[in-house]
């Protein structure tokens, strides 16, 4: 949540600040912090679920020099990843890109979890409904309120015997 | 779900009886696809490859073109090795799919295509120089055709006969070029 | 030959468990007493069985008989004997054993209760579990035997089989020679204890999970079923909390990549269980108390069962791919039949009681602690939802794109963070709502508000007090010059959170040391001894806060730097510097080729801290291993790899160094964490001895449970 919005606000901060850098003095070659900058938001198909600056492999290093060389040619971060996109496939960012059939993965949860909020809702108001319809059928017609007053003052009744054991 | 409130003792709504196994079927038709994934490995002799295209390495050319379009090549042997330059095991091959390549240079009925799996360009072509590959080499761009073939490492090998149907498929590294012509002549019987 | 009698063991055990479900269905529909006795003694026999079972695998690991497949794959000669014996669980086919054998005690620990008042369940408990460790030892038996031999055929090949085939005999142990051994990344003392707890807590979750399937096919559905699996469910769920966490630890100590979580599918996969089962935990005192979400229960402990079931097939089938994945193996489509089975068993059961599962009780108010609970129990079902979501994405844009995509941890992180942030809240405020009616009361006489307003009032009136740290906290973070939003949120509601439930330790310490002329201290022991299951509760929380500090510390405040150092240079992180001193390669004891580098650590006014040893170990089948060096305060931790995949050499050092403040807290809270949950699931004398005929009307209502 917080990391993504810092990488990225940092990302393009540092971007900004890099490409006028680069346009105006000798590129300074990229730190390994740089690197794993970049690294950090990959993920290599050689080694799955593995972030590619953590990732031992071979084929991980090749990839983390890939990344300087693309830096100390001024390219952004943005740029890299894109590249990294169009050579080896989507499954190289860490989570899908925008587009697409992929806007359904994001959309999906927030569903999910709008139902969910409704359903805890319909479980509220059902359950504030004067106790269950069979036990309630015969009982003399209540209004909601009154219902809610003796279930109230029910609860008080226990609170103070709580209180009393407790004393 | 409010009307169904009135009855005295409700069971669950039929909607949502529907729903839940419709969603449990769908739950266990992806898990049984995925199962399927995990068990079937790499495409299999028999299988009929579908059709990609190859942008290939700066360097090299087939037919005059630097684009190979895989369904042209019907009528022909298709010889399809996938490679990486991190990859040690290649590097034990590379030499013996050159020589059995030179042995078939010259025979139109036969193709050699080198794919690179998830490689960086400078480490590539210093491989493809090493090893003085020769025969038409390119980057599996988006990873694309390893996933066609559903490859599980480097190096493997396929071998597609000219209907277009994959014939036999090497997991590993050859030991000699001797090896690769015993799979390739028996296919060139017309 | 110990082989075939552990063979012949797995065997009997898997006989014997068809025979007690088989006992177990005429003694149910027959009703015949004296077959579900018999049921009941064969399930009994189950765990001295697999004891034996275990304890012969165990004895060929440990005298190295490498004519064992399952042995020569993961142990060497020159492993040490705790990680021979502990290599039980080191690869598939031991660690399957392993799971029926803990899943087996379970299952005779439960044989052992007084049954008296519960006849009825006993036939259908023993069924559930004979079938689930059936099924595990049959896996055992036809796919992956922990105790198959290797046999030498007449061409001189060398295969691993059951049974001796025919023209093969079986191979000496000077053709075999040295066994693989153990992965290194497993070698280390957290794997000793993690996956057993993980296990455990997997495996004791089947008891509830037995009693709910009990009272679902026999019709008894009050809330018996949770009165007696009350304690089983706190254990299973403080097994999976420890599993969970130590393999965080082991994750932190071992993988070198300066976390404890990586969000991978298989971590993911044990955390769902853990998700459900928690919000079990909450739901059932609202059952228990006010007869209310018996469908959601239900569903909950269903869920549950069906989450450690899939997640076990996750890990070992190969559908995902995880660093932590068993190898691919053949038991794929029979977990997948079972899992099937159960699932869809375990539904049509529930549609068919739906109806008698019905409501008792009624909402008291949006403040009362049923709203809450559900609340909670919305929140765990997020974080679920997410995490579910995360795991079969991947597979459902192969099937419908061909395309693979990575599902990272920004994903879930932004996802579940503001969940995880809002539980923190919610379990700030439980407190309240025990209280809130109290004052209400005074509210009530001089106010004509509505009842919602009233009760926000009384909570308003109640929080100020707990409200004042908070706010103290909130406002020193400000001055220390911290500026991230997400940081001072969660930082202060963890502050919050603290002072709201110290304060009702406090407050009913205080008034009962006052009313009993107590000793304070006296009298919060006597406090949380009369009602273990709520302030055990709060210490849970006060366990999760502290976790969730060094969470937030972790998360949000990791700084991390890599360099190339020679010997001399230095590099500063976060205020500390360090200089590189020296790097050595020795071999070790055990065949290790040892790279072990010194590094010095100095504060902001150049004190010399202490060294750090980061160092990587080459073992001898040529795997290497990296271990961190930490430097580990209350404050932060230093944390220094040597990055050797980089190439490490004489001149140039690559060095890795993460600053993970306030990380520690998540390990001390978990301590805390473990204390509250023994707090609650402590046996309770009082309560054993209340006569049966009491109890039902005791259920009623325990007053603040």
């Amino acid at each position: 949540m917080k990391k993504l919005f810092s990488i990225l606000l940092f990302v393009t901060l540092f971007a900004a600040a890099w490409t006028s850098k680069a346009a105006a003095q000798d590129p300074q070659p990229p730190s390994d912090d740089d690197v794993n900058r970049v690294a950090r938001q990959l993920f290599c198909p050689v080694c799955e679920n593995t972030p590619l600056d953590v990732c031992p492999t071979e084929a991980c290093r090749q990839w983390r020099a890939l990344i300087r060389e693309k830096l100390a040619a001024g390219w952004s971060d943005e740029q890299i990843k894109q590249y990294f996109v169009e050579q080896y496939g989507a499954r190289v960012l860490s989570e899908p890109p925008r587009q697409g059939w992929y806007w359904a993965f994001y959309l999906i949860p927030v569903v999910l979890l709008l139902l969910g909020v409704y359903i805890l809702y319909r479980a509220f108001t059902s359950m504030r409904q004067p106790l269950s319809e069979s036990a309630q059928v015969e009982a003399a017609p209540e209004s909601p309120a009154a219902v809610e007053t003796q279930g109230q003052q029910d609860y008080l009744r226990r609170v103070e015997e709580e209180l009393k054991k407790r004393n | 779900m409010s009307e169904s409130t009135v009855a005295p003792r409700r069971g669950m709504p039929v909607w949502i009886q529907v729903l839940v196994w419709v969603g449990l079927l769908a739950l266990l038709g992806l898990v049984a696809f995925g199962l399927r994934r995990a068990q079937q490995g790499t495409v299999q002799p028999g299988d009929t490859i579908p059709d990609f295209t190859l942008t290939l390495f700066d360097g090299y050319q087939y037919a005059g073109k630097s684009e190979v379009k895989f369904s042209e090549l019907r009528g022909k042997v298709v010889v399809i090795n996938f490679w990486a330059s991190w990859c040690k095991p290649c590097e034990q091959e590379a030499a013996e799919l050159e020589t059995a390549w030179r042995d078939y240079q010259d025979d139109e009925r036969v193709v050699f295509l080198g794919i690179d799996y998830t490689d960086t360009p400078t480490p590539a072509l210093g491989y493809l120089t090493k090893f003085e590959i020769t025969y038409p080499n390119s980057p599996d761009l988006g990873s694309r055709v390893s996933q066609l073939f559903r490859i599980k490492g480097v190096p493997e090998t396929y071998f597609v006969d000219p209907d277009g149907k994959l014939s036999y498929v090497q997991v590993g590294p050859f030991a000699s070029a001797a090896e690769i012509h015993s799979i390739i002549d028996p296919l060139l019987k017309p | 030959m110990f082989a075939d009698f552990g063979f012949g063991v797995l065997v009997i055990t898997f006989l014997l468990s068809l025979y007690g479900i088989s006992a177990a269905l005429i003694g149910h529909f027959k009703k015949k007493q004296a077959w579900v006795e018999s049921a009941r003694l064969s399930m009994l026999l189950t765990f001295p069985l697999l004891t034996l079972g275990a304890l012969t695998l165990i004895y060929l690991l440990v005298t190295n008989d490498f004519t064992v497949k399952f042995v020569y794959d993961v142990i060497s000669f020159d492993m040490p004997l705790y990680l021979k014996i502990t290599a039980l669980w080191g690869g598939q086919s031991g660690s399957l054993l392993f799971w029926s054998w803990l899943m087996a005690a379970f299952a005779t620990a439960v044989t052992l209760r007084k049954w008296d008042r519960d006849r009825e369940f006993l036939p259908w408990v023993v069924i559930v579990s004979c079938v689930t460790i059936a099924f595990f030892l049959g896996l055992n038996i036809f796919f992956e035997n922990p105790f198959a031999h290797f046999w030498v055929s007449v061409s001189g090949e060398i295969f691993p089989a059951t049974f001796q085939p025919a023209n093969a005999r079986l191979v000496t142990l000077d053709e075999i020679g040295n066994g693989t051994g153990l992965n290194p990344l497993l070698r280390h003392p957290g794997m000793i204890i993690h996956p057993p707890m993980l296990y455990l807590g997997f495996v004791a979750f089947v008891i509830p999970f037995a009693f709910a399937l009990a009272a679902l096919v026999t019709g008894r559905t009050d809330d018996r079923w949770i009165r007696l699996t009350r304690r089983w469910t706190l254990i299973a769920w403080l097994f999976l909390s420890l599993g969970l966490v130590l393999g965080g630890r082991w994750a932190y100590d071992v993988l070198g990549w300066g976390g404890y979580w990586g969000w991978d599918p298989v971590e993911i996969a044990a955390f769902m269980p853990w998700l459900t089962g928690t919000a079990f935990l909450h739901s059932v005192m609202i059952q228990e108390k006010r007869g209310m979400l018996k469908h959601w229960n239900m569903i909950l402990i269903i869920l549950t069962y069906a989450l450690v079931i899939f997640g076990t097939f996750l890990t070992r089938s190969g559908v995902l791919s995880s660093v932590h994945a068993f190898a691919q193996s053949a038991i794929g489509p029979s977990f997948f039949i079972f899992i099937g089975v159960t699932f869809v068993i375990s539904v049509a059961l529930l549609i068919y009681r739906w109806a008698e599962l019905k409501s008792e009780g009624q909402m008291q108010s949006m403040f009362s602690r049923e709203a809450l609970f559900l609340l909670n129990n919305l929140l765990f079902m997020g974080i679920l939802v997410v995490c579910f979501w995360g795991v079969i994405s991947p597979l459902i844009s192969e099937l419908l794109t061909n395309q693979k995509v990575t599902v990272g941890p920004p994903y879930y992180e932004r996802a579940a963070g503001p969940l995880f942030g809002a539980l923190l809240l919610l379990m700030g405020i439980a407190p309240l709502s025990a209280w809130g009616h109290t004052t209400l009361k005074n509210l009530a006489a001089q106010s004509n508000l509505q009842l919602e307003k009233r009760y926000a009032l009384a909570i308003a009136r109640l929080l100020w007090k707990p409200a004042v740290p908070a706010l103290l906290v909130l406002i020193g973070l400000f001055a220390s010059g911290i500026r991230d939003i997400y940081a001072l949120i969660g930082l202060t509601l963890a502050a919050l959170t603290t002072s709201i439930t110290a304060y009702e330790f406090w407050r009913a310490a205080r008034a009962r040391s006052r009313a009993q002329q107590e000793n304070f201290f006296v009298a919060l022991w006597r406090l949380a001894g009369r009602n273990r299951r709520r302030y055990g509760g709060y210490t849970i929380h006060l366990g999760v806060v502290l976790m969730a500090l060094g969470i937030i510390g972790i998360e949000m405040f990791q700084t991390q730097t890599q360099k190339s150092m020679a010997v001399g240079e230095n590099i500063q992180i976060s205020g500390y510097t360090l200089r590189y001193d020296s790097l050595a390669q020795f071999p070790s004891e055990d065949g290790r080729q040892v790279t072990r580098a010194v590094l010095s650590v100095f504060d902001k006014n150049g004190a010399l801290l202490g060294e750090l040893h980061p160092r990587y170990d080459v073992y001898p089948s040529g795997e290497p291993m990296t271990i961190p060096g930490v430097r580990s305060t209350l404050a932060d931790d230093l944390y220094v790899v040597l990055v050797n995949w980089e190439g490490v050499s004489e001149q140039t050092t690559p060095f890795k160094i993460y600053h993970n403040p306030l990380v520690n807290w998540l390990w001390l809270g978990a301590f805390v964490f473990i204390f509250g949950t023994l707090i609650a699931a402590w046996p309770d004398e009082e309560r054993e001895t209340i006569p049966a005929q009491a109890r039902s009307t005791q259920a009623a209502f325990q007053p603040g449970d």
